[in-house]
């Protein structure tokens, strides 16, 4: 097997509440809370969960958009957890992101062709010209036509702008790209031509992706490898298929049978959880899904359950449920 | 059959822009039955939320306005009535919840302040009655300890339980047709699953219609009996959900339901999409307004638009997809 493009060990993110006279640290947001995983060089990684749950925070811990709080990221087997800056720069080159709102991400002041050169400016690649040509062709890239290069972002649709902030994750030529739901404001026919092109792209310049959605369906068409979060933990993990056909963990089940199916008639045993996703402040003790939990046990309530390996060396599968002891 | 309970008929609703006035919905016609849910389809920008905020008066004037049409309930015009008229509708008669719990509710009252307020209008309640209700109402759908939340703001309630308090306010005068507009699209899939279910459970309780407005599919085909699919101010097509979902007959509804990602065991390399994007409604296209992104469209599409039959399953379309 080749070696990992990105390994992740443990990461931790907590976000200080403050408050009081003196602005103390009065608790802890535990939004990422000790996750491990490995990407392929050109595979993609699904991170699925609900709002809160982490997914978006860990996205941005790896890239360093936030300083991770404790645990490592490795990424091409060099430890890029403190580097400074400047060190980051090279590293930056090959990782990059796409964000979910494409009118938030873009800056409206900027044209496309400014938007798109900037990368290029900032890793100083090549001259004037061959700077200028890059661009054009990133346009080609994502199906945009040339007429683009002077326009603003405010004058493109949802799906055009999505195109932009991917041919600027392009621009350097990455070989891994955090993408945070990147087609959830989208439409459905604009979704399905955008997931169309990260599928070509993919396969074309064998990009590596970690694809961030709260969408089961739209993580298992693009995703090899699919992490299934809640309260800052992956509580299971394993390949696409597995994780449909076989789901281990109560909360992976829940949240599959929970799905709105396009197909009238087709009736399941849907189990419907009560409550809601407890506040990663105040996170429950033991298993944070136990209160939700309809198979909960009673060392469920006390006892965080660890990781167990429930598959093959070939084909790992990792369920954080104390089910499977 | 029973007697249409909502019967709207070649309804226009237009807007003022800087650029011009633009028909955002454009001779929609549809009846809605006592007691049954029907969902109403389509993208951003299809007409569907302001075709039912038009049906409570909500159109924003200016710049919006019912520029034709009727919308007849319970022998009145909506689409004509007045102000004063339309205020004693909304919430008993005809009630109404949107897609954003927290922007509707108002965060300097308390949930209980803001159900007496409907309870007290519409029923004449006095306070420690309207109260009482409140908490009634709260625990009917389905919030833990009742007595204790009607005290609290919308701010300490999660988006589920906010939205469910939007539920019980709608229905807290017993209305004969609730319009929910994207009820669910602001919550994660399994609370989703809890306030569709309540949606269900509730329409029984309560004998009432639901116009149920979502872009997603999975949700129609889950809790409505029948649906409209809009497609840039028209009604593309309507049928019965088994009908709609087995054989679509209008290109852009087959269209739309092949390009949702499905979790399936065999992956697509690619998702059958509908090329092109929806034109613009400043400058709309002679003929069919699908007919640029349609791959069945014939030269009749270009020059003439295509009529929605009578019948309750019928499409729009001059060469709707074979049986």
């Amino acid at each position: 097997m080749s070696s990992p493009l990105l390994q992740v060990e443990e990461l931790r993110k907590y976000f200080p509440i403050r408050g009081g006279l003196l602005r103390g640290v009065k608790a802890q947001v535990k939004a990422v809370d000790g996750v491990s995983l490995v990407l392929q060089p050109g595979q993609t990684y699904g991170l699925v969960g609900e709002s809160g749950c982490g997914k978006s925070t860990l996205g941005r811990s790896i890239i360093r958009l936030y300083e991770p709080t404790a645990g490592k990221v490795m990424l091409d087997g060099a430890d890029i957890t403190h580097l400074s800056r400047n060190e980051m720069l090279p590293y930056r080159e090959r990782m990059q992101m796409i964000f979910q709102d494409p009118y938030a991400s873009l800056s409206p002041r900027r044209t496309v062709s400014q938007t798109l050169r900037e990368p290029l400016d900032i890793h100083n690649k090549g001259d004037r010209d061959t700077r200028d040509k890059r661009v054009r062709e990133l346009l080609d890239v994502v199906g945009m036509s040339q007429r683009a290069l002077n326009r603003y972002p405010h004058e493109f649709s949802g799906g055009q702008r999505q195109r932009i902030g991917i041919a600027r994750a392009l621009a350097l030529n990455p070989r891994l790209i955090i993408a945070d739901e990147p087609v959830s404001a989208l439409d459905v026919s604009v979704q399905s031509q955008v997931l169309n092109l990260v599928a070509d792209l993919q396969r074309e310049h064998g990009i590596a992706f970690l694809f961030i959605a709260h969408d089961l369906a739209v993580i298992q068409h693009v995703s090899d490898r699919i992490g299934v979060m809640y309260l800052g933990k992956i509580v299971e993990a394993t390949d696409s298929q597995t994780l449909y056909a076989h789901p281990k963990h109560p909360y992976t089940r829940a949240l599959l049978s929970a799905i709105p199916l396009p197909e009238p008639g087709r009736k399941r045993s849907r189990i419907v959880l009560g409550g809601d996703v407890p506040s990663p402040a105040n996170p429950p003790g033991g298993c944070p899904f136990h209160p939700r939990c309809p198979d909960a046990m009673d060392r469920c309530r006390t006892e965080i359950p660890a990781p167990r390996e429930l598959g093959t060396p070939a084909a790992p599968h990792e369920v954080s449920c104390h089910l499977y002891d | 059959m029973a007697e249409p309970l909502l019967r709207v008929r070649d309804l226009a609703i237009e807007f003022d822009t800087q650029y011009g006035t633009v028909r955002a919905v454009d001779g929609v016609s549809f009846d809605i039955y006592p007691e049954e849910t029907v969902g109403l389809v389509g993208e951003s920008g299809c007409g569907k939320t302001v075709t039912g905020l038009s049906l409570l008066g909500l159109i924003p004037k200016p710049p919006g306005r019912i520029a034709a049409g009727s919308i007849e309930f319970g022998g009145r015009d909506l689409a004509t009535a007045s102000e004063e008229e339309l205020r004693t509708i909304r919430g008993s008669e005809i009630s109404m919840i949107f897609q954003e719990p927290m922007t509707a509710l108002n965060p300097v009252f308390t949930i209980g302040n803001q159900m007496a307020d409907v309870l007290a209008r519409h029923k004449g309640l006095t306070d420690s009655q309207a109260r009482t209700e409140a908490i009634e109402m709260l625990g009917r759908v389905g919030i833990p300890s009742p007595a204790r939340r009607v005290d609290e703001y919308p701010h300490q309630l999660s988006g589920g339980q906010r939205q469910r308090v939007m539920i019980a306010m709608a229905l807290s005068c017993n209305p004969k047709l609730l319009i929910a507009d994207e009820p669910t699209t602001a919550l994660d899939v399994t609370t989703q699953a809890q306030v569709l279910e309540q949606i269900n459970k509730l329409q029984e309780e309560f004998r009432m219609a639901v116009i149920l407005i979502t872009h997603d599919l999975g949700v129609v085909a889950e809790t409505c009996q029948r649906a409209l699919v809009m497609y840039c101010g028209k009604v593309a097509e309507q049928a019965p959900i088994e009908e709609l979902f087995a054989q679509p007959r209008h290109p852009y509804t087959a269209g739309l339901l092949s390009s949702i990602p499905r979790i399936r065991e065999d992956r697509p390399e690619h998702l059958p999409i509908i090329a092109g994007r929806v034109p613009d409604l400043l400058h709309l296209p002679a003929g069919c307004r699908f007919a640029a992104r349609c791959e069945r469209a014939l030269d009749r599409c270009q020059t003439e638009q295509p009529e929605l039959g009578e019948k309750t399953a019928s499409a729009a379309c001059f060469n709707p997809v074979p049986v």
